[in-house]
């Protein structure tokens, strides 16, 4: 798990001007608690049990990471990031290349992207995409009412409408009795990788 | 009666279903959403969105599809449970992300405390969103 090398990330660069706000995409706080009280973050640690960060933001996969400057803008936008190396038998991504840039920048040793390659990299919600949080927010508020069948028929719906989205379809499967790390899960994966890796994919150039 | 979820906040209405279409009284819309329903159409905060063309508002109030149409906002209904969502429109959210403003939100640490992004203005943020799944 990747949260005591954000915090520690956050303790060596916090005087330049830097803070890690980490949110679990989580069905509930005691999902995330042994997680987060392993890490003792000092910096906020939050948890969005309604995708909330999902929907603003077009985040379809965990984790994913955005750089936002002092002035409050996307500096770099949506981007895959781990900080450790534990999955990269499965991604192929290491964290060392990606952790040296956000030290670079926090430390104001480089910038980050120019405006233009910043809009350019971003991917930006579609009306089915939109259709498909609706459908998990109801579905979402269904479950947390215990109204698991009507549930079920709206988390189906949502990810039929965004196939690509693993914040939905995935991140449903411990509300639908689904293994996450299970077949379900796995079908998913090699489609996403058989269509060439779209939507949720490293950006080319990291600056610094 | 249906739970009318604003982008998550939800409002009991009075609604009449009829197979799968939902009629919200006027007064209701207001109470729910902050519109109101007037002949030139959706009104409030000095701007009126016209109802799309053909639509029309019976005695029992307006559509809640031609509402959400209007509103440009996607729409999830579940008649059987008496709850519908309103969601996030796809233009507002295209342009706010062009924009490259990062969005505000607040959200709730383990203990129930409150955090909204804006309140590091001034710092640089690394923004790691993330799941135990």
């Amino acid at each position: 798990m990747d949260l005591p090398v954000w915090q520690a990330l956050y303790e060596e660069l916090k005087g330049h001007g830097f803070v890690v706000i980490t949110v679990a995409l989580d069905k509930s706080a005691d999902d995330a608690r042994p997680w987060i009280e392993a890490a003792r973050p000092a910096h906020p640690s939050l948890i969005d049990t309604r995708h909330v960060l999902a929907d603003l933001y077009n985040i379809v996969n965990v984790p994913t990471v955005l750089w936002i400057d002092a002035q409050g803008r996307i500096v770099r936008p949506n981007d895959v990031t781990f900080a450790t190396d534990t999955f990269k038998h499965v991604t192929g991504l290491e964290s060392a290349r990606p952790l040296a840039a956000i030290r670079a920048w926090a430390r104001g040793e480089t910038s980050a992207l120019p405006t233009e390659d910043a809009r350019r990299l971003q991917t930006l919600p579609s009306a089915s995409d939109q259709q498909a949080r609706a459908e998990f927010g109801l579905g979402q508020w269904l479950w947390e009412r215990g109204q698991r069948d009507a549930a079920e028929r709206h988390f189906v719906r949502a990810g039929e409408l965004a196939p690509h989205d693993f914040t939905i379809r995935r991140g449903t499967m411990p509300m639908r009795g689904i293994d996450p790390m299970g077949p379900e899960f796995r079908r998913m994966l090699q489609a996403w990788k058989d269509a060439g890796q779209p939507y949720y994919r490293p950006l080319p150039d990291l600056p610094g | 009666m249906l739970t009318l979820l604003d982008a998550g906040r939800p409002v009991d209405v009075a609604a009449r279903t009829d197979g799968e279409r939902v009629t919200i009284p006027a007064g209701d819309v207001e109470r729910a959403l902050g519109w109101t329903l007037t002949p030139e159409g959706l009104c409030g905060e000095g701007v009126c969105i016209p109802l799309p063309a053909g639509s029309s508002v019976g005695p029992d109030g307006l559509d809640l599809a031609t509402l959400a149409q209007a509103l440009d906002r996607p729409l999830a209904l579940d008649t059987k449970a008496g709850a519908a969502y309103l969601g996030g429109a796809t233009g507002e959210r295209r342009r706010v992300l062009r924009s490259l403003h990062a969005p505000d939100f607040t959200l709730p640490d383990l203990e129930g405390r409150l955090h909204s992004l804006s309140d590091h203005r001034g710092k640089k943020v690394l923004l790691v969103a993330y799941a135990s799944w």
